[in-house]
């Protein structure tokens, strides 16, 4: 594809969510909502679809959709039915989906999400809605036979549509990280897309630039991670426009992305036209939801990233590119604040919290919440720092061993004899032997190579094992070849 | 939601038939589409009153928002649930093959 190809087309994407509401039971009846259990352990007759069974709505599960409402900036309807989806397909035992028609949860919100440019973009929440999940199949291609399992029939199921106003994969990469973490903040899900607690389908289209009509859409499924989203959406983006370039037609289809051949390709099933003669659910009475009840889950929303990344700024002089990694994990967002509740510096706090700590979290696979560190901890490494007691390799060490052990930072620092070398005369010794054992550097640093004084505090902060005190040796050996 | 159509016809009764993955045998259809000609011949009947006054609603008894609360009631036991499958395997409902 040329330039002026590119040029002359626009991307049209609008996003389908789905998102596990992680309520203890289950939408309609009392089976646990867990993941990972045993085939077929968490049914019951209400889910199985027996005869004569009756749903009855969780009164959590539409408290954490009004959160959820009102978190996207959406209006809640005051007035919520729900309706009866049919299809049959083996994952839903009913032969229909309870789910939400013509009166959702909510309508019309929106999410503000700073794209890679740093430009914040308005993205519009066109609907979202409550919804049962389906089972899970599994299919074996040897006994030519599928199998079910039922646990996740009935775990409430919100769905969150984006209006078309997403312009490029990137943007809709970025608008899905913003939505999971506001998501996450709210603490209705564990927005894992790799256990599928939050799924998203993907509506793209193409149009020529200037043109307000929406074109001729694929639906693009089996996106399992973020950044298959953005990967089939890139594939996806590059076809139509050649399609369209070579005088060709876009067909409407769904479209599955192969995550092995990084291709999408039309669905193979039978295309039949969906028909799921939607009607009201004759099971479920309505559900008028009062102002008072929701101006309580208002009051209950906490702060959300963006309001925390712009206070944050404010309160405490960081930069976006630190505020935007602080806020990035609710957990971590509030260890920084304690730690800037007992030490000023947050700058350091910061590179301590995106650098070492982080760092540690990513090589243990693990989060915050899971790891022996407390705020004070931290700030305590810190301060030994800033008194000269720890080096910074040292430092790093000891937060290390704080993790592992659980002891406290003073604890740590005398079992491992950690804290630095500055007894100078000590240090004398190990200075005499470097310049001994580095001859030809040393007549570099007599030849006016001051730079090189930096090698020989690497040798000697090695012959401590890092526990000297660097700005010691370096005036030391300043001092002994008797050089500024 | 779907309109009523005035009249039935074989491929009407042939297309829901195959979205409710019924099978239709014999005379089945020419039946059916009687039937059901007839059952909306009823339905148009409603079509005709008057209904300016009442108050439009999607069910049929006056009472809203009925909740249970988020507690956990225990489920059947995997060889309960399976029980009433036609085909069991290692505790998963075996269906013909999909997709």
């Amino acid at each position: 594809m040329n330039q002026t190809t590119l040029q002359k087309y626009e991307t049209v994407i609008g996003l389908e969510v789905h998102l596990q509401l992680n309520t203890r039971t289950k939408i309609f009846c009392g089976c646990a909502n867990v993941f990972g259990k045993d085939a077929n352990t968490q049914t019951c007759p209400v889910c199985l679809g027996l005869p004569g069974t009756l749903p009855v709505l969780n009164r959590k599960a539409l408290e954490y959709a009004v959160k959820i409402a009102l978190a996207l900036n959406c209006k809640v309807n005051t007035f919520v039915k729900f309706d009866r989806k049919n299809y049959y397909y083996p994952d839903l035992p009913k032969g229909y989906q309870i789910s939400q028609y013509d009166k959702p949860i909510a309508h019309d919100g929106h999410v503000l999400v700073t794209m890679a440019d740093g430009t914040v973009k308005k993205i519009g929440v066109k609907r979202a809605h409550l919804e049962e999940d389906a089972g899970k199949l599994i299919h074996d291609e040897r006994a030519n036979a599928s199998l079910v399992d039922y646990n996740r029939t009935g775990t409430p199921l919100m769905e969150i549509v984006s209006d078309p106003d997403l312009r490029s994969p990137l943007e809709a990469y970025e608008y899905l990280q913003a939505l999971k973490l506001t998501l996450q903040y709210l603490d209705v899900s564990d927005c894992d897309m790799e256990k599928g607690s939050l799924r998203c389908d993907a509506n793209i289209s193409t149009r020529e630039l200037g043109n307000n009509q929406l074109g001729t859409k694929a639906e693009v499924k089996n996106l399992n991670s973020f950044k298959a989203v953005r990967a089939a959406l890139e594939f996806e983006e590059k076809r139509q426009r050649d399609v369209l370039a070579s005088g060709g037609r876009i067909v409407q289809e769904t479209r599955l992305w192969d995550e092995a051949k990084a291709i999408t390709a039309p669905m193979r099933s039978k295309e039949e036209a969906h028909d799921y003669r939607y009607f009201p659910e004759p099971d479920l009475v309505p559900f008028v939801i009062e102002e008072g009840a929701i101006a309580a889950v208002r009051g209950a929303i906490p702060e959300l990233p963006r309001q925390k990344l712009e206070r944050f700024i404010k309160e405490y002089g960081l930069c976006e590119y630190d505020g935007n990694i602080i806020v990035a994990d609710p957990d971590i967002a509030a260890f920084f604040e304690a730690c800037a509740g007992i030490y000023r510096d947050t700058k350091k706090i910061c590179n301590w919290l995106n650098g070492p700590l982080l760092q540690e979290l990513n090589a243990r696979k693990t989060g915050l919440k899971d790891i022996r560190i407390t705020p004070e901890d931290l700030v305590a490494i810190i301060r030994k720092v800033d008194e000269n007691v720890l080096s910074n390799l040292a430092a790093k060490d000891t937060l290390k061993f704080v993790l592992e052990s659980g002891k406290s930072v003073e604890t740590v620092v005398q079992e491992k004899g950690l804290a630095q070398v500055s007894d100078s005369g000590a240090l004398e010794g190990i200075v005499e032997e470097v310049i001994r054992a580095n001859g030809n550097v040393v007549q570099q640093i007599r030849d006016g190579k001051e730079s090189a004084v930096g090698f020989l505090v690497g040798q000697a902060m090695r012959r401590t094992q890092g526990k000297a005190n660097p700005k010691m040796i370096g005036e030391i050996i300043k001092k002994q070849l008797s050089v500024q | 939601m779907t309109k009523i159509a005035k009249n039935i016809t074989k491929e009407d009764v042939q297309y829901i038939a195959s979205l409710s993955r019924v099978h239709l045998q014999g005379d089945e259809v020419e039946r059916l589409t009687k039937d059901l000609e007839n059952i909306l011949g009823y339905v148009h009947k409603l079509e005709k009153l008057d209904v300016r006054a009442v108050e439009p609603t999607s069910h049929v008894l006056p009472i809203h928002s009925v909740y249970r609360e988020d507690e956990v009631r225990p489920s059947l036991q995997q060889a309960q649930a399976t029980a009433l499958a036609v085909e069991a395997h290692n505790g998963f409902f075996k269906v013909p093959k999909v997709i």
